[in-house]
């Protein structure tokens, strides 16, 4: 392997993070929503929430993939950048994920706790954001970092039906120009290790710490 | 929006469909069967084995989980045909998704392993049972069925990314629209057509798992005890 040919991986490496951040920052946002709908006190909009989720998770990330680059011509959009098709399919599958993951933290904050916001006269606005949501975050954080490394690894089917230029896509592109399976994609998932094993042991201290703290209190 | 839409085009491949569903279903019937069997060894490996079985268990469960899919299934099919080692498409791609999913049953099954109540442990001594007999009753088989809905999300989860495989060339469900794509050029409405089909196999697998359930643990149907 020459240089050049390393940079190329070191290219799709950045094209993986770029693409990483982008759906972490989106599906976040969705996510949130989707989440605080599922716990809505309005029974339309927490069947809503939950039929999206079911939607989304009962296919594979492909099938997104493929309606999201392929959907928006549909709507009149000429060309569909790459970057902006699989930003869309990982957003909207993640944002189902992160919706139940962070419904349990928020359903999993005491009982008491709801009811003392309650009796100190917030309202539902004031008790979900000043009560519910600083102690649901301390639960959250080591399963959202855990699935922070599950939006990487999903970021490789972005070469698949978009051709979107990520670490797994253009180590493709050398081993099918060189024929040197074991080397590439040994390169490519050295690389792809590199970037989740640090999240992947960030969030288990994270959950040894939540533990140690909800044990002691 | 001056889309015409024709589903009429996309189904009347339909035989095409089923047949790549029928491919999907098979490889995550064997993939979840050997993967399931491998993740428990691994987890009781990793968790009672000797110091340096737990080491190399413990090296592959963290390789498999911090890599794609994607790239691990390239790295052994090409890697595999590149030195010369040849073997059908299908096997390639259960053993692909079995070194996969072993890693993921092990982590699962083995957290459980490890959170048993050691007061189980000392009865089960008291009670006269051998090692062996405290392994199977006491620690593998409660470990299983309380962590039977994790495992089944997660082989859901399984038959979902079997579509992965058709880019190394299984022509399962997904590999099979390709070809209706490349028929028709009705790429949305293909799409339209998979997501129904692989909601529908999600709800069949997810109805199995429940099923096997209520005919495996028979304690929890018959008295509702406490796991």
């Amino acid at each position: 392997m020459n240089i050049q040919q390393f940079e190329y991986l070191i290219q799709g490496a950045w094209g993986t993070l770029l693409l990483s951040c982008l759906t972490f920052v989106f599906a976040g946002m969705l996510g949130m929503a989707v989440a605080l709908s599922r716990v809505s006190p309005l029974k339309p909009v927490r069947l809503a929430a939950s039929s999206y989720i079911q939607l989304i998770q009962g296919t594979p990330l492909l099938v997104l993939m493929g309606v999201c680059f392929y959907g928006p011509n549909l709507l009149g959009m000429n060309s569909v950048p790459a970057l902006f098709a699989a930003t869309l399919a990982l957003t909207i599958q993640s944002s189902a994920y992160f919706g139940e993951i962070w419904r349990g933290c928020i359903q999993s904050v005491a009982r008491s706790q709801w009811e003392a916001a309650e009796c100190l006269g917030f309202g539902r606005a004031q008790r979900m954001v000043l009560v519910i949501l600083p102690q649901a975050l301390r639960i959250a954080t080591p399963p959202t970092v855990g699935f922070m490394v599950q939006i990487v690894k999903n970021t490789s089917i972005a070469s698949l039906v978009i051709g979107y230029a990520e670490l797994s896509y253009n180590a493709k592109i050398l081993n099918n120009s060189t024929f040197e399976p074991f080397l590439y994609f040994g390169c490519a998932a050295a690389l792809y290790f590199a970037i989740c094993y640090p999240m992947s042991m960030w969030s288990r201290k994270l959950e040894k710490r939540l533990n140690a703290a909800r044990g002691a209190a | 929006m001056n889309y015409q839409f024709d589903f009429e085009s996309v189904l009347s491949y339909w035989p095409m469909f089923l047949e790549g569903a029928g491919t999907t279903l098979q490889l995550s019937f064997w993939a979840t069967l050997i993967g399931f069997v491998l993740g428990v060894l691994c987890a009781v490996a990793r968790s009672s084995g000797p110091a340096w079985l737990r080491k190399i268990v413990g090296a592959y469960v963290e390789i498999i989980r911090n890599t794609p899919l994607l790239v691990q299934s390239y790295c052994l099919i090409f890697g595999m045909s590149s030195i010369g080692l040849r073997m059908p498409i299908m096997v390639g791609a259960v053993l692909a998704l079995v070194i996969n999913i072993g890693a993921y049953t092990c982590e699962i099954v083995r957290a459980d392993i490890e959170s048993i109540h050691k007061g189980q442990l000392e009865a089960a001594e008291c009670l006269g049972l051998t090692p062996t007999q405290v392994y199977l009753h006491i620690i593998l088989r409660p470990a299983i069925e309380r962590v039977y809905p994790s495992l089944t999300s997660q082989y859901v989860l399984l038959m979902l990314v079997t579509s992965i495989l058709s880019a190394v060339g299984a022509n399962e469900l997904f590999g099979v629209s390709n070809s209706v794509q490349a028929n028709t050029f009705r790429n949305f409405e293909v799409f339209i057509v998979l997501w129904v089909v692989y909601l529908v196999l999600s709800a069949l697998v997810r109805g199995v798992f429940w099923l096997v359930g209520q005919f495996v643990f028979v304690r929890r149907r018959k008295l509702g005890t406490a796991l």
